[in-house]
């Protein structure tokens, strides 16, 4: 909420461009928690803490794996969808056909990396615009989690499937696993981004695609390959919204792309492509996951905490703007 | 000593042009070799096919003596032929190390993982080579132009790159880059890297080529010594005095000398220096220059497209203050981009729209209805007064020929009413029966009383057209001649007076 003077008071330190807006962003995320601990005596408490990290893992993976293709200049609408589907494919997989779990799971990830193969393959092959290709691609999704689970709910209730709740919510040190995932799937996508030929090429192709490729890079491949791993952070939130529901809900999950791009965005990350982190992505998560739950604690209405959501998201690419206009 | 390169009896064909005629051009070891011609002479062309951007009709490429096939850009990186473009292309969010091994990273051990410490040790052995103080880990968009260029000159010698094309290099360069980039000319050369070095700046070929081969038309015409050889002659080859002869008697100046528009002092920072001219009323002022003279810039400081540093433009000895095109609009100014298709039609609308987008005041009732009957009745009045061919005042602009587009920019910009047309490069992509057609239409404006300021690349079309031509150079005017004093080389040599020369 303190975007802007936060800009201005770190204005004459020296800090390299591109870490300013990571700077900004993990000062308001420190200014919410500082303003909601001092507002509510509910809000810094463990099981308040553990509950918001525990809402950010689903919507923190999804993001995660946006970044990858938002770096790119592309954009994916359908891991919203992607991640439905995946949780009703893990259903299928261990619930009608009765596999055991890690069955179920390695499906629920396939399923996620198969839908970003098509459509990468359809941005980069085909050269349709991704925020078409991602567009259909939402549409089919959402329509094929109602056909393949018969509108219904998939519940995890058989005996060999009792253990599957635990996936994401078994407690390690109070903490569950889903958290602890989150922020593990986050020191990958991380290294992926910084360390790996992706992580590179990713970047060379959202700054200059034309130039890239001129450069002997073969750019639709790593485009699809990029595409497959949104696709497959998808299916792994997927997986995570199912533990914890411990049920396949195939009407769920539309406009949680949308939350995701949302996130990205706060987090620095340019729609234009190659300039972003994952760290900044983990920041705008929490950003949004805190201001949801301590506006909730504070008794605003749900009607106004989605309100104030869009505004903060506005705000963030303003700041982002401003900064980048002043240089 | 055997050539590096030699290319012999070159062809390449482009749809409706031969845009190579048997071409030839040779490069030694250790040397600095300037090609040089007009703005579509071929030398770009020339230079594709040997870097494998093209694929050649005909002739042989020698390369170190043995004959080379260059199918693809890939496989003239591999013999060691490396090229600066005038564009660079440079990925701006990627560190200098970054950019200069993109698409061949060294990887560790482990299969994806990249070995960042290699490259920029590497890259630093490089820098130092050419004894540039940079850091490899800087990124490349916090660099100056003159500093990307030098990165690019690193990335092509990463390569081993033993042929150099530069084109171009000094257009966005200071003086004191200048100065950097010939000292690393001088490096390169010292250490028998032989380089291709394509420049309109006459100073600088006498002062860094060892030959010039001189092209025209598509035509290899010759290659001569540096040393010895005056501009002079290397710019009367370039324009070639006998292809010119039929061209049309040249438009004596008009004597009516009530100005119109007056511009005085203009200035705009790395563009523009104090520019100052006039517009007469029936005129049409040709601006000649080559390519980033500063003659678009100045046409869209006039208009308003761009913002000025100082100066004062008049029209009708007025003061006006323009402050964007609608400014210049409402002065009676139409500017006509040479890109037409991106900046003056909307290409999915149909004719009569085109026709009326820049006056929508006068096509609306007051509730902001469109009046249909008034914009038809005024696109038929333009489709028939400049002879525009379409089937109909309905057609999808894309679906007309580039002639007649032009036709209707020229008739938007009427029915506003503008009496001072700025045309930029006004029969660019036009084929020659339409360009006869649009040379028409402007002399018919010109009689009418409309001042056209032209802005044209092509020397024949200054020539023929122009009651007056001012010539540029490096966002300065540096002459002007009348339109029967106008000759091609005279105009080149006020084009190419850069102001060392100039003095």
């Amino acid at each position: 909420m303190k975007l802007t003077e936060t800009a201005t008071a770190a204005k004459p330190v020296m800090i390299k461009p591109g870490a300013m807006q990571k700077v900004l962003a993990f000062a308001s995320l420190i200014l919410l928690i500082v303003f909601f601990t001092v507002s509510s005596e509910n809000f810094f408490r463990f099981d308040n803490i553990i509950g918001i990290l525990l809402s950010t893992a689903v919507i923190g993976v999804l993001a995660l794996g946006s970044t990858f293709v938002i770096i790119t200049g592309g954009i994916d609408l359908s891991v919203g969808t992607v991640m439905t589907f995946a949780s009703v494919m893990t259903g299928v997989v261990i619930t009608f056909w009765g596999l055991p779990i890690p069955f179920g799971i390695v499906g629920g990830i396939l399923t996620g990396a198969l839908c970003g193969f098509i459509s990468g393959w359809l941005v980069a092959k085909m050269n349709i615009p991704p925020f078409i290709a991602t567009l259909g691609m939402m549409m089919v999704t959402k329509g094929l989690s109602l056909i393949v689970s018969g509108t219904k709910p998939i519940y995890f209730t058989d005996d060999h499937a009792k253990g599957f709740t635990q996936v994401a919510m078994a407690k390690l040190l109070g903490i569950p696993l889903a958290v602890y995932i989150f922020f593990g799937l986050a020191v990958i996508a991380s290294v992926i981004l910084s360390k790996t030929i992706v992580g590179r090429y990713n970047f060379a192709i959202g700054s200059n695609e034309e130039a890239t490729r001129l450069s002997g890079v073969n750019t639709a491949y790593w485009k699809i390959v990029i595409y497959v791993i949104t696709g497959a952070f998808a299916g792994i939130a997927g997986i995570l919204m199912a533990s914890r529901l411990n049920s396949a809900q195939p009407a769920l999950g539309a406009g949680y792309e949308l939350e995701a791009i949302a996130a990205v965005v706060i987090g620095g990350t340019s729609l234009s492509g190659g300039r972003g982190s994952i760290l900044g992505t983990v920041i705008g998560a929490l950003i949004m996951s805190v201001l949801t739950n301590g506006l909730r604690i504070l008794s605003v209405p749900q009607e106004w905490q989605i309100v104030l959501v869009g505004l903060v998201v506005i705000l963030a690419v303003y700041a982002d703007i401003l900064r980048r206009r002043r240089k | 000593m055997e050539p590096l390169v030699v290319m012999e009896d070159i062809v390449k064909q482009f749809p409706g042009v031969l845009a190579l005629d048997r071409c030839r051009f040779e490069l030694r070891r250790g040397e600095v070799h300037a090609l040089v011609g007009e703005n579509g002479a071929g030398k770009s062309t020339m230079m594709k096919i040997l870097t494998g951007v093209y694929a050649k009709d005909g002739g042989r490429i020698l390369y170190k003596g043995s004959e080379a096939d260059i199918p693809d850009t890939r496989a003239a990186q591999g013999l060691g032929i490396g090229i600066i473009h005038q564009e660079l292309h440079l990925m701006p969010d990627l560190t200098i190390a970054q950019n200069i091994f993109i698409g061949r990273e060294p990887r560790r051990k482990l299969p994806l993982l990249l070995d960042d410490r290699a490259i920029n040790a590497k890259t630093e052995a490089l820098l130092r080579q050419l004894n540039l103080r940079l850091d490899p880990e800087e990124k490349v968009s916090d660099l100056t132009v003159a500093k990307q260029q030098m990165v690019e000159i690193a990335k092509a010698l990463s390569f081993e790159s033993e042929v150099l094309i530069m084109d171009e290099p000094t257009a966005a360069l200071t003086a004191s880059e200048i100065e950097e980039l010939f000292r690393v000319i001088g490096e390169l050369k010292s250490r028998g890297v032989g380089i291709v070095y394509i420049s309109h700046r006459m100073d600088e070929l006498k002062r860094i080529t060892d030959r010039i081969t001189v092209m025209r038309d598509g035509c290899y015409v010759n290659t001569v010594p540096t040393e010895g050889t005056a501009v002079d002659d290397i710019i009367a080859m370039m324009v070639g005095r006998q292809l010119y002869a039929e061209s049309k008697p040249k438009p004596a100046a008009r004597t009516n000398q009530e100005t119109v528009l007056e511009v005085r002092g203009l200035n705009r920072k790395g563009a523009l220096r104090d520019v100052s001219f006039h517009l007469n009323r029936g005129e049409i002022v040709g601006f000649a220059g080559l390519m980033g003279a500063g003659r678009t810039e100045t046409a869209r400081a006039v208009f308003g497209a761009d913002p000025i540093d100082s100066g004062d433009i008049l029209i009708h000895g007025e003061p006006a203050r323009i402050k964007g095109p609608d400014d210049a609009v409402r002065h009676g100014i139409g500017y006509l981009s040479e890109d037409r298709k991106q900046f003056g039609l909307l290409v999915e609308m149909d004719v009569k729209t085109n026709l009326s987008i820049a006056s929508y005041d006068g096509f609306r009732s007051r509730l902001g209805w469109m009046r249909q009957t008034r914009m038809e009745q005024n696109a038929r009045k333009h489709v028939e007064g400049l002879r525009i061919k379409t089937p109909s005042i309905d057609q999808l602009v894309k679906y007309l020929s580039g002639g007649n587009q032009q036709k209707i920019i020229i008739g938007k910009w009427l029915t506003r009413d503008c009496d001072i047309l700025i045309i930029d490069e006004p029969t660019r992509g036009i084929d020659v029966g339409a360009k006869a057609e649009i040379y028409k239409l402007l002399d018919e404006l010109a009689q009418q009383g409309k001042t056209i300021m032209m802005i044209s690349s092509e020397l024949p079309e200054i020539l023929r057209m122009s009651h007056r031509v001012i010539v540029m150079c490096e966002g300065r005017i540096t002459g002007e001649l009348s339109g029967e004093e106008a000759t091609q080389e005279g105009i080149m040599k006020l084009a190419t007076m850069r102001e060392e020369a100039a003095g």
